[in-house]
Formats: C-alpha cells, sequence, structure tokens
C-alpha cells in the first residue's frame, strides 16, 4: 500500500482571487523581505482582508531557513491565533510556513524532530495555504520541509505527509518578474525533480505520468521563460510544471542528484536548483548501467534516441546538458567558482553528507564511498561519467 | 539449514549475515542502537515473540529471543503483524515505507533511524540471505 497526497489544487491567471472565497477569522502570512517589497503581500493580504479575514505578517524568513526561524514564526503564530496558515514565496517560505505550522498545531514538537513516522494531528487550529512564487521547489504540493542546522552546517529533510497543503495557488501572476538567473536555478530544481521522481526505486503508477508531463514541459519552456521572462505562455507552463513536478516527487522520492546537490549546497552554499541540476546529467550517466532507472522510456516520451537504457541515458544526460547550456546554468562545480583547493579540503565532508542523506537509498544505482568522492571530482572537473 | 521466523536460531542467523556483510558494516559504520522486534501475535503464532538485537558500528554485537521483556531497555521499539516482518524478511516491504505507512511502528528517537536509510536497507538485504522457514 501506498498513498497519493494532493492539495485542491488552483492554477492559472487569477487563480490568486480564490484568496476571496476563503471562510475564517484570522490569516497569517509567512513570508521573506522580498515578497514586501514587490508588493506580493499587499496584493493576498488585500484579497484575504476582502474575505473579511484579519491578517498579520512574518516577513522574516531568509534563504535556506533555520531551525531557530521557524521556533520565532512559530511563537509569533501562538500570538496571533490564525486559523489559515498563508506561505507566500520561494521553497523557503513555504516550508518555513510548513513547519511553523507544525510547531504551532503542536508546541511540543521541535523543527528538528519532525518526521514522516509520527503522528501530529494537525488541521485543529488552522490550515494552510500556499503560493510559490517561482516555478521550482514545488513546495506549495510537497509534504518536504527542509531547514538548516546552522550549527551543523547540514541541511535537514523534514516532514510528515500531514504537512502538504490545503489549498495551494498556483498563479503566473507572481512569477512574470522573476529575474532569468532564479528562472533558471529554479526551472532546473524542477526539472531535477521531475527525472528522479520517475526513476527513484519509488516510483509508482501514480507519479510516472506526472514525472514524465513534467519533464516534457520543461524542456519545451525553460528555455522559453528565461529568455523573454514576460513570455506568460511559457510562463504559466513552467509554473505548472514545477507543482506537477513537485506532485510526482512528494508522492514517490528524490534520487542520487539531491544527495549530491545536498551536500554541495549545504557546504558551499549554493542555491538549492543550481547545486541539484549541476548533477542531474552526470547522475543519469552514473545510474544507466543499473538498468533500473527507466531511461529509455523518458527519452521514448520525448522522442530521443531510446534503444536500450544505456544509450538512452546519454541522449538524456546530451539533452539536460543542452538545455544548461541554453539558460547559461553552470555544467560544473570548478564553473560555480570554486576553488579546487577549497573543494579538496572539503572533499571528505562532501562524501559524509551525501552518503547519509535520506535520499541516497532510493537511487537506482547506489555509489559506495569511493563512487561518491569520484562523482564529485568528475563533477567538479565537468568530465562525463566513465565508472 | 533453513530457520523457522520468528526465533532465536533465526535472529543469531541475521546477526551472522549481518557480521559476514561489507556493505552492512559501511553504511552502518557511525550508526549505533539497539532493538527489541516485536512480531505481533496472529497467524501462526499464538503469542507475541520479542527479539533482542544489538547493532554497533556496523556489527551485531548481541541477539537472541527474549523470554523476559523487562530484561532490556533498548533505545528502539518496533512491532509489526507477523504478515508484515514475513514481508520485510523477505524483502517485499521497505521498512521504511512501513514505516511512514504505519505498518511497521516504531518507538525510539526516529530522526536516528531516518540518519541511517542505506543501513536499514542492509539490513534488510541480509535479512532476505538468512535460509527461512515461515510457518504456516
Amino acid at each position: 500500500m501506498w498513498y497519493f497526497d494532493s492539495p485542491h489544487i488552483v492554477y492559472g491567471e487569477d487563480a490568486r482571487c480564490v484568496l476571496e472565497t476563503v471562510e475564517g477569522r484570522r490569516a497569517f502570512i509567512v513570508t521573506d523581505p522580498t515578497m514586501v517589497r514587490l508588493g506580493f503581500v499587499d496584493e493576498v493580504r488585500r484579497r484575504l482582508e476582502s474575505a473579511g479575514l484579519e491578517v498579520a505578517v512574518f516577513s522574516e524568513v531568509e534563504p535556506e531557513p533555520s531551525l531557530q526561524t521557524a521556533v520565532r514564526g512559530a511563537e509569533a503564530m501562538r500570538a496571533f491565533e490564525p486559523d489559515w496558515i498563508v506561505g507566500l514565496g520561494g521553497g523557503s517560505c513555504l516550508d518555513a510556513a510548513k513547519a511553523m505550522w507544525i510547531m504551532y498545531e503542536r508546541p511540543d514538537v521541535t523543527p528538528d524532530s519532525i518526521n514522516p513516522f509520527d503522528t501530529y494531528h494537525l488541521r485543529q487550529k488552522a490550515r494552510l495555504i500556499t503560493i510559490p512564487t517561482t516555478s521550482g521547489t514545488g513546495s506549495e504540493v510537497t509534504w518536504a520541509i527542509v531547514l538548516t542546522d546552522t550549527a551543523e552546517q547540514r541541511k535537514l529533510g523534514l516532514g510528515t505527509r500531514e504537512c502538504v497543503a490545503d489549498i495551494a495557488i498556483v498563479d503566473p501572476y507572481f512569477v512574470q518578474g522573476m529575474p532569468a538567473r532564479l528562472t533558471a536555478d529554479t526551472g532546473m530544481d524542477a526539472l531535477t525533480h521531475a527525472f528522479e521522481a520517475y526513476v527513484n526505486t519509488w516510483h509508482n503508477d501514480f507519479s510516472d505520468g506526472l514525472a514524465l508531463q513534467a519533464i516534457k514541459l520543461i524542456f519545451t519552456y525553460l528555455p522559453r521563460a528565461y529568455r523573454d521572462g514576460k513570455d506568460m505562455e511559457a510562463r504559466e507552463h513552467m509554473h505548472n510544471a514545477a507543482t506537477i513536478a513537485g506532485l510526482a516527487c512528494s508522492n514517490s522520492l528524490f534520487a542520487l542528484a539531491h544527495s549530491l546537490g545536498h551536500s554541495l549546497g549545504a557546504l558551499f552554499h549554493i542555491p538549492h536548483g543550481r547545486a541539484v541540476g549541476l548533477f542531474l546529467p552526470y547522475t543519469i550517466e552514473y545510474s544507466a548501467p543499473s538498468g533500473a532507472a527507466r531511461y529509455a522510456d523518458i527519452a521514448r516520451f520525448l522522442g530521443l534516441p531510446a534503444d536500450d537504457e544505456e544509450t538512452a541515458a546519454w541522449a538524456l544526460s546530451a539533452r539536460v546538458r543542452q538545455l544548461m547550456h541554453e539558460i547559461d546554468q553552470p555544467q560544473s562545480i570548478a564553473a560555480l567558482g570554486i576553488a579546487r583547493a577549497d573543494f579538496d579540503a572539503q572533499l571528505e565532508a562532501l562524501v559524509d553528507r551525501a552518503e547519509s542523506d535520506s535520499q541516497t537509498v532510493t537511487s537506482p544505482r547506489v555509489p559506495d564511498r569511493g563512487e561518491f568522492a569520484r562523482l564529485f571530482v568528475y563533477a567538479y572537473e565537468g568530465r562525463p561519467i566513465d565508472f | 539449514m533453513a530457520h523457522r521466523f520468528p526465533s532465536d536460531a533465526w535472529i543469531k542467523a541475521l546477526c551472522a549475515e549481518l557480521n559476514a556483510s561489507e556493505a552492512y558494516a559501511n553504511a552502518a559504520k557511525n550508526w549505533e542502537g539497539d532493538f527489541y522486534f516485536i512480531v505481533e501475535a496472529g497467524g501462526p503464532l499464538e503469542k507475541d515473540v520479542w527479539l533482542y538485537m544489538d547493532l554497533w558500528h556496523g556489527k551485531c554485537r548481541e541477539a537472541f529471543e527474549v523470554t523476559d521483556p523487562a530484561s532490556k531497555s533498548p533505545e528502539f521499539v518496533m512491532s509489526a503483524s507477523y504478515e508484515d516482518w514475513k514481508k520485510v524478511v523477505l524483502g517485499e516491504l521497505d521498512p521504511i515505507k512501513g514505516l511512514i505507512s504505519r505498518r511497521l511502528k516504531l518507538k525510539g528517537n526516529m530522526n536516528k533511524i531516518m540518519r541511517a536509510p542505506q543501513a536499514a536497507k542492509e539490513l534488510v538485504a541480509c535479512c532476505t540471505k538468512v535460509e527461512t522457514e515461515f510457518p504456516a
């Protein structure tokens, strides 16, 4: 037995109008200073107030939100006593909103202990609305929460199926002004979600179709959204693709590009999407010999050579590299500007973190310690995988 | 020689498999913890069967069938029905999936378990290597 979890998804142009139909007393918006500056908080606040709700805002979420920020937000929530939580922003804001919500409902829970095995009995005090303002993390529909333990320089992959939002509002209005670099990074995040949802060992009939469609949408529309941010057709399809990819991976899991990317991102402070996306072609090449990744299915769906797994994998890694070239994405760790000496000094720590990352175990091919080190070195040097 | 599941002989055979596994030793080298595995009454079992296992940095230090559950206070207690344990032992039920879907119930520090998913996978791989006889 397994599950398929999804929020009620409201998508497309003007989807945010649904906020005017929300029934409740108080809404607590979890966001960051950029969302305030861009006027998105006012846009959401206005619509919630027109629905008769009193609104409070916590706008202190930082990129890679810390455990401490989650605790502070939960305290503010307890003081305001909302019956709706609204996460507004990129993945950091949405993840922080989920963690704060759990601690608001369950003051006895610490953020680093949130896990999928316990039952929290959420929704006694409030429900959750998520509004993504980037097209990548899929956090608006997932049960994952990524927080950073600043003391240990470690990203914590937390979450519970209970914290899947009640309503996800996927409105391209919020991404029309997204900078090109952010468009590329988050788009690669979505592509990695979709690929890994399809190839990880927990893939299933319900997630497969979503993953394939998301991959196709991203290859088609990401270059257009990157080149011309005003191309609203591309923006809307990318926004949908990110949510679809999020649904796919939230209901299956991830794989090796996430393990490697989490490790690199935590130690060198690389944005999540750029880090995991960088490793995608390398992990496709590495996983091909396992024969378990089903790359031929993906390649066939995209009209690429798919005679066998090996051929398909190399066609796909080349296609991913071509996309990365089109959107000016760094294709090696060196291209991220990390000096070789700094990389070498951290190699053991990179391997330690990747080895213990919870995404490793569901990869179609699981590296041993030596192979992890080689994967990092090849990715540093930009060399195709030959082992 | 096949060992009946669950039994003292079976858990000792699993302990031996773990100690012979390089993959488990590597995956669990930074992990320690001891368990009660409770196979709940039902099916061929008239009463609960308790198995104890002490895992220490990639090795199994001790394993036996428990006659007095009060004799140890292990860090983790994992329980499930006979049928679900059988699926785990046969490699048909991923234990992490089993925990998320509540088919396996765990008492103890969940996050400590989540930090060692590869060790859990290798432990199950060793389970599947134990020649096992399942009573009907």
